[in-house]
């Protein structure tokens, strides 16, 4: 089988399975199924966003889980005050975190390498204790989401099949504008920045505002992932935007074959199996996670989705 | 075409250019030659906009471009080859060229079209390839192309982006006998209508391509003038010609 | 808001600098050397703080304590860089943040099987304990004045060792130019291994010094890690002096913000909205210093490196 026949093999299989699980949920009986994998899904939209500006940019963000945060409080906020309209509170969701991403962007965008990391790190380190100050909303302990998004007619939150299947589409459409971003012209761009930035700029390329505007649709989708994860545990907390969760989500893209988009969704749902194998196994399971980390970092690099789907996606 | 005046740059203790004062004739092929350590590549850099120097001016079609960045120089026409090969190993020759066409033609903020599909950027790319002898090459990854051959991807790529002015940074460094007469033959066809400002160590490069010559050293320019005057000059003897074999 | 009350939180942002410093010098010179991105820093800091925290106990004596996790926070650190930092000296630093980053969890959950995840408690010794009076009606708690003198020392003696020793010599040379080191016959990996270790030994001194004053507890190293790479950030890495002007900004600014930010927004808004924006503020203060820095130096104040 072709390398294109396989990844298209890996994909449609993938849609399926994904696809099948509210139905195969019901059959078994075992709700508990349909909640991880829509989590999974969920952490799948932000690990594909990162995977845009780390795999195909080669900016290493270490603060990314600060937009899923901003996405989460965005619907926590609006709902504590009695809004639960959906439409507003996810373009809330997306405009604060655009908004945010543009700030951090342009400031960390000057500096590059061991410094990018550092402070893309320490921004969403401030925007957790910042989270932590916000008294009313709950602060260090965060706070039980009022009410579910609304939205219109049969599309209701609180339908769980809905909501997957909601999630599902959001995750779906990701992956396809995702890969015409990479192929289209400003997708070019970015690579090339990555690949070779003074080259890029050489031949005419102002690389800095390409990565910026990239920088802030990750950010946004993010964001988006971030309400809607709010829903999801219907809980929000500053925790979200720990710089651990940060470098949970990178593990997810790396994990799962970063610079594809569809790997890192093969890597959140590894990872958070892994996690939910682990911890039944024993309280202490980030001792055994750990390792496997350094693990994968050292000898298996290409991810899971290298390794089912063949030679590396361009 | 291009016109320096007084410009320095220091490093630390270094003063790797010193008042130089140049002046690029439009149309013309303008070799500078120096010794190691003579501030050829901190020239080439302020030029080229990778470097800003402490003082001085360049002028570039009558802009004054001292204060704008390499991307900006390049827009107006400056395009420039890297004396240690630098291209984009991961991507194909052919994207290697479309990149640097697509630079100049329209907006790179679009989202939705793939960039491969575009005759816009992929014709021009293909001539420029086939320009340099690379036309049969255009699917190769850049990394699996032989040296010299991506010593000529990185000409297509500056050809490519359409330029008025050409900086070459050792065009020829690293290639064999063959390879080099290739390309300053090919260098040689592009004489005219492109103005190209040569940075070279080969002798046989410079004195066939050159129409004038600036010699540097000490970060000066010590004597421009014609091959033949170059030759003739004493001290550029004393300096340099005196310690190679011409 | 006496003078006093300032005098003691001034001297409380140099203490805290000067524990951010002990964590810098070590974390700049391993970025500046080896260019290696270790966020298991702060691991080193919460195993000297365990190690300090368990030899007191079983020796009674809390100097002894301090004396003994040294040594041992150092023998940690070798067997760390020997055993998995080694293979990280070439990669990438995308690379390196996520191994690191393994590590951070792989420590963090080592001290909780063994100490449990709850904070433990050590107490200042006695001999420590108590104030002293700096000025006439200000009395200063004698342990942190101890660690300020702790750190001016060490960083005279850090001092010396760089600009006076061979040692220190190649490290400097290290931090500028790594491979110039390695061409001119320096045994690169026994430099690496005693930088590493100095580091590692610093960031013990730190948390074993941190035991009486901070909570001892899993997951204490991150939280001022992140502050440490903020330090090294504005101060500029690969270099001493940076972490050192870093370390004193930073420690005074987070300190005397978090102190005075709210009263003094007091005085121009409404008591209510300072006591919502005081603290906010004071938590994000070093962040957007962090951020000023780097609008105008990208590079930090004092980068070690003219060119990376």
């Amino acid at each position: 089988m072709t390398a294109d026949r396989r990844r298209a093999v890996t994909l449609a299989a993938g849609g399926v399975l994904l696809a099948l699980v509210p139905p195969i949920a019901a059959l078994t009986d075992q709700p508990f199924y349909l909640d991880l994998f829509r989590r999974m899904m969920i952490f799948a939209i932000a690990a594909v966003s990162l995977d845009l500006i780390l795999g195909y940019g080669g900016m290493v963000s270490f603060g990314h889980a600060a937009y899923l945060g901003i996405g989460a409080y965005a619907v926590g906020i609006p709902a504590y005050h009695g809004i639960t309209n959906g439409f507003l509170q996810l373009g809330l969701a997306v405009a604060a975190s655009a908004l945010v991403a543009l700030v951090i962007g342009a400031i960390s965008l000057r500096t590059s390498g061991v410094y990018f990391i550092m402070i893309t790190l320490a921004f969403a380190q401030m925007l957790y204790y910042l989270g932590i100050s916000l008294e009313t909303y709950g602060g260090d302990n965060g706070m039980r989401l009022a009410a579910r998004s609304r939205f219109v007619g049969p599309i209701d939150l609180a339908q769980p099949t809905t909501f997957y299947y909601l999630v599902l589409a959001i995750l779906v459409l990701l992956l396809v504008a995702g890969r015409r971003l990479v192929a289209s012209r400003f997708g070019m761009v970015i690579r090339a920045a990555k690949a070779n930035e003074p080259r890029a700029r050489a031949i005419g390329f102002s690389t800095a505002r390409y990565k910026l505007t990239a920088f802030v649709i990750a950010g946004a989708t993010a964001g988006l992932a971030g309400a809607l994860l709010a829903n999801q545990t219907e809980y929000l907390t500053p925790d979200f935007m720990h710089w651990t969760r940060s470098g949970e989500i990178m593990f997810m893209v790396i994990l799962g074959g970063m610079g594809s988009l569809f790997g890192p969704v093969l890597g959140a749902v590894a990872l958070l199996l892994l996690e939910d194998v682990l911890s039944a196994l024993t309280a202490h399971w980030q001792i055994i996670l750990g390792p496997i980390l350094i693990l994968v970092v050292l000898f298996a690099k290409r991810g899971l989705f290298g390794l089912l789907a063949g030679a590396r996606v361009d | 075409m291009l016109e320096v005046r007084a410009l320095s740059k220091r490093f630390g203790g270094l003063q790797a250019s010193d008042r130089i004062d140049l002046e690029i004739l439009s149309g013309e092929t303008h070799a500078i030659i120096g010794p190691n350590g003579a501030g050829k590549t901190t020239l080439i850099g302020q030029l080229a906009g990778d470097l800003r120097p402490d003082d001085g001016a360049i002028r570039f079609m009558d802009r004054d471009v001292t204060r704008l960045d390499a991307p900006s120089r390049s827009r107006l026409g400056l395009a420039r080859s890297f004396q240690i090969t630098s291209i984009f190993r991961e991507m194909s020759a052919l994207d290697n060229a479309a990149l640097a066409v697509q630079a100049h033609r329209g907006s790179s903020f679009r989202f939705w079209r793939p960039a491969r599909a575009e005759r816009a950027l992929r014709e021009p790319a293909q001539k420029a390839l086939a320009s340099v002898g690379l036309g049969a090459r255009g699917d190769v990854a850049a990394a699996n192309l032989a040296h010299g051959e991506q010593r000529q991807l990185e000409i297509a790529m500056a050809l490519a982006t359409e330029p008025r002015l050409l900086l070459l940074d050792e065009p020829v460094a690293g290639m064999g006998l063959d390879e080099s007469q290739r390309m300053i033959r090919f260098l040689a066809t592009l004489k005219g209508p492109v103005t190209i400002v040569l940075v070279e160590h080969d002798m046989d490069a410079v004195f066939t391509l050159a129409d004038r010559i600036s010699v540097m050293v000490y970060g000066r320019i010590i004597a421009t003038g014609t091959p033949a005057e170059v030759r003739g000059n004493a001290e550029v003897r004393r300096a340099y010609l005196g310690e190679d074999a011409c | 808001m006496s003078w006093a009350l300032v005098l003691e939180q001034t001297l409380n942002g140099l203490q805290f600098g000067v524990m951010l410093f002990l964590m810098a010098a070590g974390l700049t010179l391993v970025f500046g050397i080896m260019n290696l991105v270790n966020l298991a820093h702060g691991s080193l800091y919460m195993v000297g703080a365990y190690l300090a925290a368990a030899f007191a106990h079983w020796s009674g004596s809390f100097v002894l304590g301090v004396a003994l996790a040294l040594p041992a926070t150092l023998l940690v650190g070798i067997a760390v860089e020997v055993t998995a930092l080694r293979t990280l000296y070439e990669r990438d630093h995308l690379d390196q943040v996520l191994a690191t980053f393994g590590l951070i969890l792989f420590f963090n959950e080592l001290i909780s099987i063994i100490w449990g995840r709850a904070a433990i408690y050590t107490s200042v010794p006695t001999i420590l304990g108590g104030h002293f009076r700096i000025l006439p009606g200000v009395p200063y708690p004698t342990y942190r004045a101890g660690i300020i003198v702790v750190g001016v020392l060490v960083s005279v003696l850090l001092w010396g060792l760089v600009t006076r020793t061979r040692l220190g010599m190649r490290i400097r040379a290290g931090a500028s130019n790594r491979t110039m080191v390695s061409a001119l016959g320096v045994n690169v990996r026994l430099l690496y291994t005693l930088v590493f270790g100095l580091g590692a030994a610093l960031a013990g001194l730190a948390g074993a010094m941190a035991g009486p004053i901070y909570a001892v507890q899993p997951g204490m190293g991150e939280a001022i890690l992140i502050q440490v790479f903020v330090v090294i950030v504005i101060g500029g890495i690969g270099s001493i002096r940076g972490a050192m002007v870093g370390a004193i900004v930073v420690g005074m600014a987070d300190t005397l913000g978090r102190a005075f930010l709210k009263p003094m927004l007091a005085t121009v808004i409404s008591p209510p909205a300072a006591d919502k924006a005081g603290p906010a503020l004071a938590s994000m203060l070093i962040y957007l210093l962090m951020a000023a820095v780097l609008f105008f130096r990208p590079e930090g104040l004092f980068p070690a490196r003219s060119r990376s």
